[in-house]
């Protein structure tokens, strides 16, 4: 069964910037400032206008991106883009 | 109001008014030198009394302004010289919105700027202060001016509050007249005001490239040392020391990342004056 499919915002609505091996996201509507660690930025990326389920954004990642941890990884990272509002469920 | 005093400090015009005149009296004379706003002020303090008695009965001097903090609690009339800083201060922490207002003190050599950030009792005022006596130009002791438009450090070379220990330490390096009067018994224990030289005041309005970041930390136990700051670190604490970071929104990040990305950062740990300096001097003639 798939698992719940999530969506990021469009990459125009954020500001990102490369800080020692960590991103700076600036989220544009909500005016909030988050640093995210590796594959959180990758996450969104590929979910932008483009909702996915765990899977399915594994299997866009994989093309150039290794995932540590597979599926169980990449859920417990939409959990916490979830939470800070950078990701919403579809 | 019935005193007023009008200054330009940097990019910024004030006008402070009073109720009484001793306050204005004392940053006239703290001021000395510095030029009158060419236009209208960009931020107005008004030293009132707390209630209309209390401009003779036990006079008390309460904070008030454009922007004005409800709780603020008044001072007495004999540090209204701090009255009038804090409430400059005040406006600058709430109102301004041209500059990303960095909470760091800045020295200047050959338009290249050092910013130095950190807690209160990091010595980074004191530092300042002393550099500004020693062939630096003084930007400014409590706030940096980062210009979102160009990326560079314009300077807010406002009087440096020195406390308490810091007091005798510079007081004996600076010329007399350009020391105000010691205020004893304020919130913020022995405070008093040093004029910057002639030099950071007629060269107010020249910006300066940022060229190194410094978290100075001082302890009398601390064994001179420099570590390196990652690039996040260094983004994360000048947002914590930003006082309107979060109001200017993009413009605050771009800024700011803009300065991180481009400016070397180190910490230094300093047990006194001597070590800090030449910590100083060692790290800014590797980078220049």
């Amino acid at each position: 069964m798939p698992g719940p499919r999530f969506v990021a915002d469009p990459p125009e609505w954020t500001r990102r910037v490369e800080m020692g091996g960590l991103t700076a996201l600036f989220h544009i509507p909500s005016g909030m400032t988050h640093l995210l660690a590796a594959p959180a930025p990758q996450i969104l990326d590929v979910i932008a206008n483009n909702p996915g389920d765990a899977a399915e954004i594994l299997s866009r990642m994989t093309v150039d991106f290794d995932v540590d941890g597979g599926e169980d990884a990449i859920l417990a990272r939409l959990a916490e883009l979830e939470a800070s509002g950078l990701v919403s469920r579809v | 109001m019935r005193h007023e005093v009008q200054l330009q400090v940097g990019p910024v015009g004030f006008r402070v008014g009073s109720d009484w005149s001793a306050p204005i009296e004392a940053l006239r004379a703290l001021y000395e030198g510095y030029p009158a706003p060419s236009g209208a002020s960009d931020f107005t303090v008004r030293l009132e009394a707390e209630r209309p008695w209390r401009r003779w009965v036990r006079p008390s001097v309460a904070i008030r302004g454009d922007y004005t903090l409800p709780d603020a609690a008044p001072l007495s009339l004999e540090h209204g010289l701090l009255a009038a800083e804090m409430g400059m201060n005040l406006q600058m922490a709430l109102g301004q919105k041209r500059y990303l207002l960095l909470h760091a003190s800045t020295v200047e050599k050959d338009g290249r700027a050092l910013l130095m950030t950190g807690h209160s009792g990091s010595g980074k005022s004191t530092l300042a202060a002393i550099l500004g006596e020693r062939g630096w130009r003084l930007m400014g002791d409590e706030f940096a001016l980062l210009d979102p438009e160009d990326g560079r450090l314009y300077a807010f070379p406002r009087a440096v509050s020195l406390k308490n220990g810091a007091i005798s330490v510079v007081a004996g390096i600076a010329d007399e007249t350009r020391l105000g009067p010691l205020l004893t018994g304020t919130p913020k224990g022995s405070i008093r005001h040093l004029r910057p030289r002639a030099e950071a005041l007629e060269r107010m309005a020249e910006p300066a490239k940022p060229t190194l970041i410094l978290f100075p930390r001082f302890g009398r136990d601390l064994t001179p040392a420099v570590r390196p700051v990652g690039a996040a670190e260094v983004f994360v604490r000048l947002t914590q020391a930003s006082t309107n970071y979060v109001a200017l929104g993009e413009a605050g990040f771009n800024a700011l990342a803009g300065l991180v990305q481009k400016t070397p950062a180190r910490a230094i740990d300093y047990p006194d004056t001597e070590a800090a300096l030449a910590l100083v001097a060692e790290l800014w003639a590797e980078l220049t």
